[in-house]
């Protein structure tokens, strides 16, 4: 069962730079709220930005992990 | 049905429907939070949209998935494209940059419709969620 910290862990490692924020909603190991600042959002699209975030669990989305709420921002004074 | 014939109705949905939603459960009785949230963000709008529950069939989420590239239920689609899903949506209707989208007025207290239905509150039915894992 994923942990709130492995996923925050995974996020941080695939999109190097970045903090992640992750919280089990449910305490259930399944529901997970992830916020994400990272550098590698700058200029694309939020579709583009949660796709990223996403894509470090692969089809483990809809699978262990059953929900991920995304919210993605780029560094304070960073190009947005 | 075959995968071909799933996959051909649901690009046939997207493509004929100007707002498609993609949800589980319907706008009546959704099935989870996050489409519930979503659904209720449109009819806030008052936007005329076009609902598909993708429960009755695990195929119907599998194409779908592969069509649009976007792993996870609710899906909003405006004018052939995918808008996001529902933390985008969520995000979009705070902004009022979906109100503009759609061409939709906000309505004047954009919070209180869409926090009523937050996961947060209302954690969403497993037991339907399983059936797709």
């Amino acid at each position: 069962m994923p942990s709130s910290t492995e996923l925050k862990q995974r996020i941080e490692t695939t999109l190097t730079g970045s903090t992640a924020q992750v919280e089990d909603l449910t305490g259930g190991g399944n529901h997970f709220r992830a916020e994400v600042v990272s550098d590698h959002f700058a200029g694309l699209s939020r579709i583009e930005q949660h796709r990223l975030v996403y894509d470090v669990f692969g089809d483990e989305i809809g699978g262990p992990i059953h929900a991920l709420s995304i919210k993605t921002s780029t560094p304070p004074g960073g190009d947005t | 049905m075959t995968n071909e014939e799933i996959r051909d109705f649901i690009d046939k949905a997207i493509g004929e429907n100007r707002v498609m939603l993609f949800m589980k459960g319907t706008p009546q009785q959704p099935a989870c939070g996050f489409s519930a949230r979503t659904a209720g963000a449109l009819n806030a709008l008052g936007v005329k949209f076009t609902a598909l529950d993708i429960l009755p069939d695990p195929r119907i989420r599998e194409e779908l998935s592969g069509l649009s590239g976007w792993p996870t239920i609710p899906q909003l689609f405006l004018d052939g494209e995918l808008i996001g899903g529902a933390d985008i949506v969520a995000e979009m209707y705070e902004t009022g940059e979906l109100a503009e989208k759609m061409g939709a007025e906000q309505p004047p207290e954009p919070e209180a419709a869409v926090a009523a239905t937050t996961p947060e509150q209302k954690a969403p039915p497993m037991q339907l969620e399983n059936r797709l894992s």
